[in-house]
């Protein structure tokens, strides 16, 4: 028997996938990008619905020369640890950029943004806490649960009410109780009801993070995210977020009011086993960060964007969630019918997500399809035509 | 309110029909991942059914050492004896 073995349903999964003579989805390689939102695949010149570079920053000139001048000066890495020799002031200087972005006291940065979520719940939650998740929660949430000691309650879907059942059952044990949600959902682009998390939080005495990862930059006045779009900042214990979506880098972050952030630092084994952020990463993530700032239109440019889409898709038919955010994914009923399509898109020049089940909520497969601020008007209509071109072909939607 | 174990494995094997996938000769020792054909998630969605039904929290550690429809009962009436 072969080390192997048990993963011969999966390799039968990927074979159903890839039988029809379509592209493996999982490994599709962009050969370079052309701008924020146009790469080369396959040899040819694809619109890129689906990044989650939502306000193109991964290009952006100030963020690329701010890299490039700090390489000459800091050299290409680390080499350590944050607790070790992995500290340089660039560390300290964004953790305190990040702070102030949120106007909090306190800001750790980690190397990913799956390791803030792994590094900060498996560390919060103790053996005799309770974690409180929703079932939605993104894999770097579970696997943070599972890293913890905590015994962990999955509560229904963006429902507070079920939430608050869940905490009342747990009443006179012993225990923090720790909730977890996240600002925008990944796979439908659904909101989180941030101002009723905040009212269970407030009536049960829980703590509450959240996982702000794709809504940062996107949601609330100055792009702090869904609590600041819901005016409830103050009941949200522990923002993390990541640097890997609207900032264009890559990292993670969780910032907080509470002194006991920096203890934290010393009992997370994510943050402390593992090389910190090399140096240009660090001084292009402030650039990026100080762009979102100074530029507010790019956010209103991505949810004018975000309505045309999801404005779009509709009209032709397509099933896509309830609200328009810059995530629309077209819900598709068959995998076979999901995986076709999907090939078909990318053969007529549109790169979308190919989201399979059981990584989606529902056992749907969803077309997951994102928008960015720097996709014009032409882009995103030309998209949605080949979206009914070959929804035509193949006798979905309208 | 003090269930049993049969009663227990009566209401999960009830919920379990009422989803027409389900083999029809389910009992209380057909095992939940294997004889169901449920993956992860599937399992824990229909956990979620169950908690909703006997007004419990399964904490999903416990579900790593459930294997059968009766196992699953037990551990909730243990929890409810918790209570
Ligand atoms: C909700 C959520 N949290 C965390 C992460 C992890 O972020 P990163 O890609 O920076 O590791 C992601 C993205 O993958 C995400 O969608």
């Amino acid at each position: 028997m072969s080390i192997f073995t048990k993963y011969e349903p999966l390799a039968r999964s990927l074979a159903a996938v890839t039988n029809g003579g379509g592209r493996n989805p999982f490994s599709v390689v962009i050969d370079h990008p052309v701008s924020s939102t146009v790469g080369v695949i396959e040899g040819r010149e694809t619109l890129l619905f689906g990044t989650n570079n939502y306000l193109g920053l991964s290009q952006s000139e100030a963020a690329i020369d701010a890299a490039i001048g700090t390489v000459r000066t800091h050299g290409v890495g680390t080499t350590g640890s944050r607790i070790a020799n992995g500290t340089q002031g660039l560390h300290r200087q964004l953790e305190e950029r990040i702070a102030a972005f949120f106007r909090r006291r306190h800001c750790m940065v980690f190397s990913t943004g799956y390791q803030a979520n792994l590094g900060m719940i498996s560390a919060l939650a103790g053996k005799d806490d309770y974690l409180l998740l929703d079932a939605d929660s993104h894999a770097s949430i579970y696997d943070g649960s599972r890293l913890s000691q905590a015994q962990v309650i999955r509560f229904r879907h963006n429902d507070p009410e079920d939430l608050h059942k869940r905490l009342r059952r747990l009443d006179g044990t012993p225990g923090a109780k720790l909730i977890v949600v996240e600002g925008i959902y990944s796979m439908m682009g659904d909101v989180v009801p941030m101002a009723e998390f905040a009212a269970v939080k407030r009536e049960t005495g829980a703590w509450l993070l959240a996982d702000e990862a794709h809504s940062v930059g996107v949601m609330g006045e100055h792009g702090r995210g869904v609590a600041e779009a819901c005016g409830v900042e103050d009941d949200v214990d522990f923002v993390v977020g990541t640097f890997s979506k609207s900032l264009g880098t890559v990292g993670g972050y969780c910032v907080s009011d509470q002194d006991g952030l920096d203890l934290i630092r010393l009992c997370s084994r994510p943050y402390m086993f593992t090389a910190s952020l090399p140096p240009d990463v660090i001084a292009a993530t402030m650039a990026a960060l100080s762009e979102l700032e100074r530029r507010p239109e790019l956010r209103h440019r991505l949810m004018d964007n975000a309505q045309r889409l999801h404005a779009g898709l509709n009209a032709i038919g397509l099933r896509t969630g309830p609200q328009a955010s810059p995530v629309v994914s077209v819900v598709l009923d068959e995998v076979a019918q999901a995986v076709q399509f999907w090939n078909r898109l990318l053969d007529l020049g549109v790169y979308v997500n190919l989201s399979l089940p059981p990584a989606t909520p529902d056992q749907h497969p969803l077309l997951r399809t994102s928008v960015m601020a720097t996709h014009d008007a032409a882009q995103i209509d030309q998209a949605i035509e080949i979206f009914a071109t070959v929804a035509r072909e193949m006798g979905a939607g309208r | 309110m003090s269930e049993t174990v049969a009663d227990v494995s009566a209401l999960i094997i009830q919920t379990l029909l009422a989803n027409p996938k389900v083999p029809r000769d389910i009992s209380g020792s057909s095992k939940i991942v294997e004889d169901l054909a449920f993956d992860s998630l599937a399992v824990m969605n229909f956990v979620m059914e169950i908690e909703d039904s006997l007004d419990v929290s399964v904490p999903l550690d416990r579900l790593a050492d459930i294997r059968t429809i009766d196992d699953l009962a037990n551990c909730i009436v243990s929890l409810k004896q918790g209570d």
